[in-house]
Formats: structure tokens, sequence, C-alpha cells
């Protein structure tokens, strides 16, 4: 009897602990899934950006290159198509200036896409539902390379027109 | 089993035809089988629960290896945070379903093979023969689903036990940032990994049962039999895994 109650013990725990890891791999690990761990505590922070790329909730957001906070919740604005991006700043950054600039920028050539923010002058700090106005967009890749090959060919060709390639070439920011 | 007169091809054959034939038989006892649930209990906890302990063991090397090489490797091109989407990728599509079916094919498998062959040896499936009890019913079927119902939950646990020790060098020691880890994860693994992971594991669970259980009821009645049974098993469930997974591997993509 003592052995028949270990037994069906051992295969219950067994069985349960297959299917909650059946379980974590099917619900969880898809992005479709809950969001892993406890709730973190910090203050909310949103910017709008016009893209952002491949930036995802999770990823981080970092100033001066330190991890200050997450991005929790990326979603569309219908309003004025932009991207709202929400942020969780960790309790301690509670001193980054109101007018911050927020940037997204990719980790190494191909790497995942992370917020780097750089102090503005402001003596008012963020707080929970402050947004951050001055924001810079993901730099997509491939548009900047149609980009640089628009321009290389519209130089190449013609020499009567040259003065306004040379003058688009110089400024590539201008010519959309 | 094997007449010495016969050829490799023709003995070959004639293993694979009795295997498969063998199969059939199983298959039909096996519903029958689960009206005795209790037997196949005590088969889940003999092969599967108690295959817990080095199965979680090497999840966690295999997640650890898989954690440094990919770190490494990835380093090299400048994009060490994809480390989670390749681990648990790795992890679930094919190192997950092999090893623990390479494993349970040794830890298991070959207990399976000695139990029925000793039981060959010393008539006791004869006798229960001779009682008009069917032993491919009450020795074999519950044998064979115990180790089918076993192995996809042992992969499932190898498999999170493997990317807790990919996120333990990748974020730990390396530094990876822990977000990073998990978004990258969770956005590059799609339902369609995790059950091509199950499908494999419940097919390797199939095919390792399946010759453990037959190669120990048609070995031969003596020691050196029993022993000989138990190598087949190791041998040919290893290959039989191997080979079944390329088939499915190609079959998924």
């Amino acid at each position: 009897m003592r052995s028949n109650r270990t037994l069906e013990i051992g295969t219950g725990l067994f069985v349960l602990l297959g299917f909650a890891a059946l379980l974590f791999l099917t619900t969880q690990l898809p992005a479709s899934g809950l969001k892993l761990g406890a709730k973190k505590s910090g203050f909310m922070v949103s910017a709008e950006f016009d893209n952002v790329g491949d930036l995802k909730a999770g990823s981080p957001v970092t100033m001066s290159g330190v991890r200050v906070g997450e991005v929790t919740r990326i979603r569309f604005n219908p309003k004025d198509y932009k991207a709202e991006v929400l942020m969780r700043f960790d309790p301690q950054y509670n001193q980054i200036p109101d007018d911050s600039f927020a940037a997204i920028q990719t980790q190494g050539l191909l790497g995942g896409k992370y917020i780097g923010l750089s102090p503005g002058g402001d003596d008012q700090y963020l707080k929970n539902g402050s947004v951050i106005e001055q924001t810079q967009s993901a730099i997509v890749l491939e548009s900047l390379i149609n980009k640089f090959f628009a321009n290389y060919s519209s130089s190449k060709s013609g020499g009567d027109n040259s003065a306004p390639a040379a003058e688009s070439q110089g400024k590539p920011e201008s010519k959309k | 089993m094997s007449s010495a007169h016969d050829g490799y091809l023709v003995s070959g054959l004639r293993r694979l035809g009795a295997t498969a034939l063998f199969l059939f038989e199983l298959l039909a006892q096996c519903l029958p089988a689960l009206a005795r649930p209790r037997l196949i209990v005590s088969q889940i906890y003999n092969t599967g629960a108690r295959s817990l302990i080095i199965i979680m063991l090497s999840g966690l090397f295999v997640g650890m290896v898989l954690g440094l090489q990919g770190y490494d490797l990835l380093q090299r091109f400048g994009s060490a945070d994809v480390l989670g989407s390749a681990a648990a990728l790795g992890l679930l599509r094919e190192l997950g379903p092999v090893i623990t079916a390479l494993l349970f094919a040794g830890r298991a498998g070959t207990a399976l093979t000695s139990e029925i062959g000793l039981m060959r040896a010393t008539d006791q499936l004869t006798a229960m023969q001779i009682m008009a009890v069917d032993p491919l019913r009450y020795v074999a079927a519950p044998r064979f689903l115990g180790g089918v119902i076993a192995v996809p939950l042992l992969t499932a646990i190898f498999g999170i036990i493997g990317l807790f020790g990919a996120q333990l060098i990748g974020v730990q020691l390396m530094g990876i940032d822990a977000g990073v880890f998990w978004s990258q994860t969770q956005d590059s693994v799609r339902l369609r990994d995790v059950s091509e992971g199950v499908v494999k594991s419940l097919v390797f669970g199939c095919a390792c049962s399946l010759v453990a259980v037959f190669e120990g009821y048609n070995s031969e009645p003596t020691a050196a039999g029993v022993g000989l049974a138990t190598t087949r098993t190791v041998v040919a469930s290893s290959v039989l895994i191997l080979l079944l997974d390329y088939v499915l591997t190609a079959a998924f993509l």
C-alpha cells in the first residue's frame, strides 16, 4: 500500500510537471502568450514615434548606455498615425529631465532595437504619465539604401542636371 | 529469431516484418489495456517519472552549452541578442525531442527490454498464455503506452530546463538584456515550432517503446539472449530516432 502511494504521487508529479511544461511552451513562448514574471514597480512614460521599426515590448530603454527601463507596450495611434510606445522606468531613475530626447537605436548592425534617451535641460523631471515630446524614429536600413541608390543613379545620369543632383546628395533628408 | 542460414538482408527484412506485425498486434491490444489504467500508471512512473533526474540534468547542461556556443558564434556577427530565439528554436525543434528520446532509449528502453526478456527467459510469459492471460495485453501494451505518454512530457520538461540553462548563460553570465532575450524568443517561436517538437517526441516515443518491447518480447530465452536484446534495443532505437528525425524535419520544413 505504501509503495502504491509513492508510485501514484510520483506519477502525478511527473504528469503535472510535464503538462505544466507543455502549457508553458504553447502559451508563454509564442508572442501571443502572456507576459512572463510578476508585475514590476516603476513609473510609466509614453512617447510617439513615426516609425518604431522592430522595437518590441520588452526592449530596453537606456540612458548613456545604461538600462533605466523597458518598453511595455507598443500600439498604433489612429488619430495622428503614429506609434505610441509605453515605457516603464525603474523607480530609482526619477530625476530624468522632462524634455529629454528619445531615439530608437540598433544594437550592433543587425541586432534588436532599443530606445536611447539623451538628457534635456528642464528642471521638471519625468514622472508617471509624462509624455516625451522629442523623438527620433528607427532608421530603416532599406529606405536608407534606397535613398542612396536613387541619389547615386541620378548623379550619374546626364551632365545637365548634375547641379541639382549634387545638391540633393548633400542633403538626403530634404529629398523625400 | 533469425535462423543461421539466412543472409543479412533476409534476416533484416524478416526482423522488419516481424516488428511491423508486432506493432499491429500491440495496437490491437492497446484499447483493452486502457481498461486497466493502473498498469499504465505504474509504467509511466517507471519509465517517465524515474527518468526525470537524468532528463533535467542533461537538459540543463545542453541548454548551457547551447548558450555558450551560441553566444560565441552570434557574437562574431554582432547579434548576440538573438541567442534566446536560437536556443529556443534549437531546443524545441531538434535537440529536445532527439536527446530526450536517446536518453529515454538508454534509461528506460533497456530496462523494458531486459524486464520483458527476463520474463520470457523464466517462462513467465508462457505461463500467462497457459492461464489464458494475454501477455501482449497485460505486459507489452501497458509498457508501450507508458512510454508513448512519458516521452512527450519528458521532452517538454527538457525544453523548459534547457531554455533556463541557456538563459542562465546568456543573461546571467554574458549579460544579454533579459527583456531582449525573452522578447526575441517570444517573437521568433511560433506555435508551429512547438507542435513540431511535440509531434517528433510522440513519434520517437512510439518508436523507442515499440523497439524496446519487441526486442524483449522476442529475445532468446537465455542470459546471453537478454543481453543481446538489450544491446539491440539501444542500437535500433538510436538509429531509428535519428532516421525518423531526418524524415520528420524534412516533412515539417
